[in-house]
C-alpha cells in the first residue's frame, strides 16, 4: 500500500514537473530548430540543432544594447533602493524619530498599490524633466516601487535582532552611521541576498513601464524590446524564441545557484 | 530616512493626487479642461472598460482554483522522501520567469491549431480542441490558466513551508487518538496554516485585479476585439494610445479603489495575525 502511494506520488510529480517546465522547454527547442522544420514539427525534438536563431537576433536585432540597458537599469535601482531602505528601516526600528510606526504602517498599505495606477502622473512627470527614453526614467519609478516591500522586508529583519547589541554600542559612543555598518551590514548578508534577489526579479521582468517610457528602440529593455518585437516577427518563431531564451538565462543561472534565496525572499510578504 | 520619503511621496503621494485630478479632466497635459465628473459617466458607459474590469473579476477564479490545487500538492509532499527538494524546485521556476517571455511561449503552444491543439488530438480529446486565444469566450480564462501556471509553485512552496512549521507532536497525538489521514489533513494541518492559506488568497486576489498586464499584451493585446482587456490594459490603451488621458485617469481611480479594498482586507489579516501570535 505504501509503495503504491509512493509511486503515484511520484508520477504525479513527474507530470507537474513537465507542465512547470514545457514552456521554457519548447523555448529552449524552438530555438534550436531551423524555421522551415519548427514549421512542419513545432513540439518535436530538434533533430537538427543549429545555432543560427541566436546568432541572428544577437546579429540583427538590437538585443545586446536591450541586455545593456536591462543590466544598468537592473543595478543601478536594485542598488539604489536596497541601500536607502536599509538605512530607513534601521531608523525605524532603532531610531528615535517621530511617526516611525505610521511610516511603517504606509509602506506595508503601499506594497501592492499597481504600477499600472501610478503610470499617467509619472509619464508626464518624465515628459515635463524631459527623460522619457532615456533609462532614468525608468530608475526612478522603480526605485519607488521597490521601497515599500525593501522597507517592509527590512523592519522584520531588524526586529529579530536584539535590541541591547545595538544599545550597547550606542553606549560605547558609536554613531548611528557606524553601528549600522559595523554591527548590522555583518549579520545582514543573507537578507540583504535575499531582498536584492526578489528586485532584480521585478525589475528585470518588469513589461508595463518600460514600454510606456521607453519607446526609442536604443532606449529599451529586454522585455520591453521583446514585447515589441513580437508583432513584428510574427511569422518566425524561432527567432522570437532565441531572443526569449537569451532574456530568461541570466535569472535561469541566477535561480539554480540561489535557490534558497529566492524562496525565501518571495515568500517574505507572507508572514509578520 | 530622507531619501526613502522623497520615493515614496514622488512615486505615490505625487501619483495619487495627480491621478485623481486629472480624472476630472479631458486634454494633453499642456492644456487640461476641466470637465467634472464626465469622465467617470463614460468610464461606465463603455463597454469596454465594464468588459475589462468584469475580466479582471473573472480572473479572480484563478485564486482558489490555485489555491486548492496548491493546497493539495503540498499536503501531498509533505514528507521527506528522495528528491522532494528538486521537485519543488522545479515547481517553483515558472513564478521567478518574466511573464513577457513566458507569455511569448504560450501564445505559440496556445494557438489555434498550436501544440496545445495537437497534444488533444494525439490524446483523442477533439472535444477539447479550441482557439484558446482566438475565442472570444474562452480568451480570458486561457490567460487565466497561464497565470495560474505561474502562481501555482509559489502556492506550492508557500503551504509546504508553513506545514513544516507544524509541530509534530500534534500530529503524532492525534495518530495516538486514532486520526486516519484525512482527518489529521482537515482538522489538525490546514486548520494550523490558516492564517498562510489567507494571507496567499488575498495576495494572489490583489495579484489578478492588479497586476496582470504583461499576460494579456504579450498573449493578445486585448483581443479578439476588447474580449480580453482588463483595467491595467484600459489604462494603458487609452492614455498612451488613444492619448485620453483623463478617462485613463479616471480608469486608474477605478483600479486603485478596487485593489484598495482588497489591500485593506490585507492588512485586516495581518493585523489579525499579529494579534493572535503576540
Amino acid at each position: 500500500m505504501q509503495h503504491v502511494r509512493n509511486f503515484g506520488r511520484q508520477i504525479l510529480l513527474i507530470i507537474i514537473s513537465v507542465i512547470s517546465l514545457y514552456p521554457t522547454w519548447f523555448m529552449l527547442s524552438t530555438a534550436l530548430k531551423p524555421l522551415a522544420y519548427y514549421t512542419l514539427n513545432p513540439a518535436g525534438l530538434p533533430h537538427h540543432v543549429t545555432l543560427d536563431n541566436f546568432f541572428a537576433v544577437l546579429h540583427n536585432w538590437p538585443l545586446l544594447e536591450w541586455m545593456r540597458n536591462s543590466l544598468i537599469v537592473t543595478i543601478v535601482t536594485v542598488f539604489v533602493s536596497t541601500v536607502i531602505c536599509l538605512m530607513a528601516a534601521y531608523a525605524i526600528v532603532f531610531g528615535r524619530g517621530f511617526g516611525r510606526e505610521s511610516l511603517f504602517r504606509t509602506n506595508i498599505a503601499l506594497m501592492a498599490i499597481p504600477p499600472a495606477a501610478l503610470l499617467i502622473p509619472m509619464y508626464t512627470l518624465m515628459v515635463t524633466l524631459h527623460l522619457i527614453n532615456s533609462l532614468p526614467s525608468v530608475m526612478i519609478f522603480y526605485t519607488g516601487l521597490l521601497v515599500p516591500f525593501s522597507v517592509f522586508f527590512f523592519v522584520n529583519f531588524f526586529r529579530e535582532i536584539p535590541l541591547e547589541l545595538i544599545e550597547a554600542a550606542y553606549m560605547d559612543g558609536a554613531p548611528h552611521r557606524k553601528i549600522l555598518r559595523k554591527v548590522i551590514l555583518p549579520i545582514s548578508g543573507a537578507s540583504t541576498i535575499t531582498l536584492v534577489i526578489v528586485n532584480v526579479i521585478f525589475v528585470w521582468n518588469e513589461l508595463l513601464v518600460a514600454l510606456v517610457f521607453l519607446q526609442s528602440n536604443s532606449a529599451r529593455t529586454l522585455m520591453a524590446g521583446l514585447a515589441l518585437y513580437q508583432g513584428r516577427y510574427v511569422t518566425n518563431d524561432p527567432l522570437m524564441m532565441s531572443a526569449s531564451f537569451l532574456s530568461i538565462l541570466p535569472l535561469l543561472v541566477l535561480y539554480v545557484f540561489g535557490q534558497r534565496f529566492f524562496v525565501r525572499g518571495l515568500t517574505a510578504g507572507m508572514g509578520k | 530616512m530622507a531619501p526613502v520619503l522623497v520615493a515614496i511621496g514622488l512615486v505615490f503621494g505625487y501619483s495619487f493626487v495627480e491621478v485623481a485630478r486629472y480624472s476630472f479632466y479631458v486634454g494633453s497635459a499642456g492644456q487640461l479642461t476641466y470637465v467634472g465628473t464626465a469622465n467617470y459617466r463614460e468610464l461606465f458607459q463603455d463597454p469596454q472598460f465594464i468588459t475589462s474590469m468584469f475580466n479582471n473579476f473573472k480572473l479572480l477564479l484563478v485564486v482558489p482554483i490555485v489555491t486548492a490545487l496548491a493546497l493539495a500538492l503540498a499536503l501531498g509532499i509533505n514528507t521527506t522522501f528522495r528528491g522532494v527538494r528538486q521537485y519543488r524546485a522545479i515547481i517553483f521556476l515558472p513564478y521567478i520567469l518574466p511573464a513577457t517571455a513566458m507569455g511569448l511561449s504560450f501564445s505559440y503552444l496556445l494557438q489555434g491549431n498550436g501544440v496545445l491543439d495537437s497534444l488533444l488530438k494525439a490524446m483523442h480529446l477533439p472535444f477539447l480542441i479550441h482557439d484558446w486565444l482566438g475565442s472570444p469566450s474562452w480568451v480570458i480564462f486561457s490567460i487565466g490558466g497561464v497565470i495560474g501556471w505561474q502562481q501555482f509553485g509559489f502556492g506550492v512552496v508557500v503551504f509546504s513551508a508553513a506545514l513544516l512549521s507544524v509541530p509534530g507532536e500534534t500530529i503524532e497525538a492525534a495518530r495516538i487518538d486514532g486520526a486516519n489521514w484525512w482527518i489529521v489533513q482537515w482538522k489538525i494541518l490546514i486548520p494550523q496554516i490558516r492564517r498562510i492559506i489567507q494571507f496567499f488568497v488575498i495576495l494572489e486576489a490583489i495579484t489578478v485585479i492588479s497586476s496582470v498586464f504583461t499576460y494579456v499584451y504579450v498573449l493578445t493585446a486585448g483581443g479578439p476585439a476588447y474580449s480580453s482587456s482588463v483595467m491595467e490594459f484600459y489604462i494603458y490603451q487609452n492614455g498612451f494610445e488613444n492619448g485620453s488621458i483623463g478617462i485613463a485617469s479616471a480608469a486608474a481611480v477605478v483600479l486603485l479603489a478596487v485593489a484598495s479594498v482588497f489591500i485593506a482586507f490585507y492588512i485586516w489579516v495581518r493585523a489579525r495575525a499579529a494579534k493572535g501570535s503576540a
